[in-house]
């Protein structure tokens, strides 16, 4: 127990409330067993375990590098196709799951919303950290394809930080948002699936950006996932850092971060109404 | 801690929810088809207007076709240790004040002030992942419920000895039976130690044993000092363990005060101690295609409608009901409660010729007598029941149907004689005395 008892008040809520950092920081130990929960509970009773982590891009990676690389033989500005898609579905892998989680984590912890008070932040979060485990383990096989392409790092690698968290808010973003929305319109569960279809060649993920049009490329560059998967590419193949691409993407990701947490804010208070 | 301290503090309380969500029926094909081709453009009005609430600071008495009042000005203070009874029936607000109270949901109008850190019990287990063994779920759940980490492992022992499953701490939940599921579940919740405690009739789970030892549990949180506010539907539960009764009913508080008055009083409303009670129309007669309830009256040894009965007298429980489609076996049974909502007891129909015979279509009288100078001064209600046997299926299940009073008696041949006071129980049997006079 605490010294000074807390005080709680309980009123009508205001329009706009801003987060309540403090508060997160309280929950801190339930955040810690709610991401264990999620990465003990994905493969529970499955017989490969994590290395499914592993698995599941490698198995992208070979379909892509067949059909894209060997059959369409797209242009990858002179790197192996193996490498190019590799630096670029692991973070896909990690953003698209992350999102795909985030945004159904509230209708899938509907049970909890309605029974016990939290910080509702905390159901979109998870999701976004507890992805992080599984990116960890498939760095393994990222390692692994760049020691085989005999790749030496550059002081590109010093990014790496940054292009994380990067790649972390571009699904707290999205899952803020959809999320929120997808309590009050259960539609968003039907689209994610053909939304994250979309954004698979919305960004350069199988291809290069150097193949968009230059007239576009502005466009283009307003798309966070861009900024990601070429920061990426630029920071472990060591080629040349295309901040034309990472300053607006980041942008981006942080409007859509704030906008998300506000609106997730503004909707929370009627979420168990209308669940 | 000082018993003088306000430590919920709740001041005009109101809450109104948006119903909205209505279907429409359409009236031909063409209005269908039409409706259908709408239903997009509809359903999105519809979704999106139950998140408008800015119309809200409507008037009090506005009453909308779609807006309900699940609360409404409800004002009332809690005092620091007191165990407080919140009762009602369905749709009477006490889950939605629970549910504000614990800050699950806004709401429209007024405030409240707690005292200190606050969980809640809306159910057990909240949280509880069945791919998870026992002791990550005890921390999933501890947390979950507001603990930090650190008061978990402190409680840890304590937790597991309470539910007796040490055996299986380390076995996935899902393996664990329901009961087991249950006692690990609670043991966490009963070692929640915040100032202000809000539990949602979470005793209604596990076998006797385990509801006897949460009860005991919930007895010495009360003891300690912390403050409770109790939601149940167990009127001997809330008058076993709460200082103070809350009734709520519409959304609005009705009364409050002592509990054993308050919940007395509640039992009373709105049965006002008839004693017989007939359905005329067979449509919506309790029950259903195989039998349904027509009357249910209480009954002297003359045969007379009897709502009070004196102590000495034989009393008729008697239950009229049709059989619409017979072959089965069935049995009739009735339950007796005091008003403290103790069950009494319960009793099965007798007669052992028909308790094997599959019974016609038709119409059955079945009484049961209870004996004079058994039931204690008092009021009593009736619960009304019918099972078909093999398998057992409840045809009708009434609750509280009829109530009668049983009065006292200074006379000769009862359990009191010429004692001037009530005698205590819940019955009030004539025993066989025996005195041994012994002149040393």
């Amino acid at each position: 127990m605490t010294d000074k008892t807390p005080v709680i008040t309980i009123k009508p809520p205001a329009k706009w409330e801003i987060i309540d950092f403090k508060e997160l920081r309280d929950y801190r130990d339930l955040f810690f067993f709610l991401v264990w929960r999620d990465i003990k509970v994905l493969y529970a009773q499955t017989i490969m375990g994590f290395a499914w982590a592993i698995l599941n891009p490698l198995i992208q990676i070979v379909i892509f590098s067949v059909i894209f690389g060997k059959v369409a033989k797209l242009d990858t500005d002179g790197i192996p196709y193996v490498l190019f898609s590799t630096v670029a579905i692991i973070p896909w892998a990690y953003m698209s799951e992350a999102m795909a989680k985030s945004s159904q984590s509230l209708v899938s912890g509907q049970s909890m919303l309605g029974k016990v008070y939290f910080p509702r932040l905390i159901f979109p979060i998870t999701p976004v950290l507890a992805k992080l485990v599984d990116f960890s383990i498939s760095l393994v096989l990222l390692l692994a394809v760049m020691l085989y392409y005999r790749i030496t790092p550059t002081w590109n690698l010093l990014l790496l930080p940054f292009l994380v968290v990067l790649m972390m808010s571009v699904p707290a973003g999205i899952g803020f948002w959809l999320s929120a929305l997808s309590i009050r319109f259960r539609d968003v569960k039907f689209a994610m699936p053909f939304v994250i279809r979309m954004l698979i060649y919305s960004a350069p993920i199988l291809y290069s950006a150097s193949s968009i049009p230059e007239g576009y490329r502005l466009l283009y560059s307003l798309n966070p996932i861009v900024a990601v998967i070429e920061g990426y590419r630029a920071c472990l193949l060591g080629t040349e850092i295309p901040w034309e691409f990472i300053l607006p993407g980041a942008l981006v990701s942080i409007v859509l971060l704030i906008s998300g947490a506000i609106y997730f804010r503004k909707m929370e208070r009627v979420f168990v109404d209308v669940i | 801690m000082n018993k003088n301290n306000i430590a919920v503090n709740v001041e005009n309380l109101s809450k109104v929810f948006r119903l909205g969500v209505k279907e429409q029926a359409s009236e031909n094909f063409a209005a269908a088809l039409w409706a259908f081709v709408r239903s997009p453009v509809q359903n999105f009005r519809k979704y999106r207007s139950l998140y408008n609430f800015n119309d809200i600071s409507l008037a009090e008495e506005e009453q909308g076709d779609d807006i309900l009042w699940a609360l409404k000005n409800v004002s009332f203070t809690v005092n620091e240790g007191e165990v407080v009874g919140i009762i009602g029936g369905n749709g009477a607000g006490k889950s939605t004040l629970l549910k504000i109270l614990s800050r699950i949901t806004p709401p429209t109008k007024g405030n409240i002030t707690i005292q200190g850190r606050v969980s809640s019990l809306l159910e057990v287990g909240t949280g509880f992942h069945p791919e998870l063994t026992g002791r990550e779920n005890v921390y999933l759940n501890g947390t979950i419920l507001g603990m930090r980490k650190k008061e978990v492992d402190q409680r840890f022992d304590e937790i597991v000895a309470f539910s007796g499953v040490e055996k299986f701490l380390d076995t996935p939940v899902k393996r664990y039976s329901s009961g087991m599921r249950v006692r690990l579940a609670f043991a966490v919740a009963a070692h929640l130690e915040p100032e202000v405690l809000i539990v949602d009739e979470v005793l209604a789970v596990g076998d006797a044993a385990f509801q006897q030892k949460c009860m005991e549990k919930m007895e010495r949180v009360g003891k300690e000092g912390r403050t409770v506010l109790f939601v149940s539907h167990n009127m001997a539960a809330v008058s076993s363990l709460c200082d103070r009764v809350i009734w709520l009913r519409g959304g609005q508080k009705v009364m409050e005060g002592g509990a054993q008055d308050i919940v007395g009083k509640y039992l009373l409303d709105g049965t006002d101690t008839t004693a017989h009670r007939e359905w005329n129309d067979p449509g919506s007669a309790p029950g259903g295609k195989v039998a349904r309830l027509r009357a249910v009256r209480l009954i002297s040894e003359q045969g007379a409608i009897a709502e009070h009965a004196d102590i000495r007298d034989r009393i008729g429980l008697q239950m009229e009901y049709e059989v619409l489609q017979g072959g089965s076996v069935l049995l009739p049974n009735f339950r007796v409660q005091n008003d403290n909502g103790i069950v009494v007891f319960a009793t099965l129909d007798q007669d052992q010729e028909w308790r094997q015979t599959p019974r016609p279509a038709g119409r059955y009288i079945s009484t049961a007598w209870i004996p004079g100078n058994f039931l204690n001064e008092g009021t009593y209600f009736v619960n009304c029941n019918l099972l078909t046997r093999h398998p057992d299926v409840v045809q009708f299940r009434e609750q509280e149907v009829v109530s009668f009073a049983v009065g006292g008696n200074m006379g000769p041949g009862t359990a009191r004689g010429d004692w001037p006071g009530k005698l205590k129980g819940v019955v009030s049997p004539v025993l066989e005395w025996e005195t041994i006079y012994n002149k040393e």
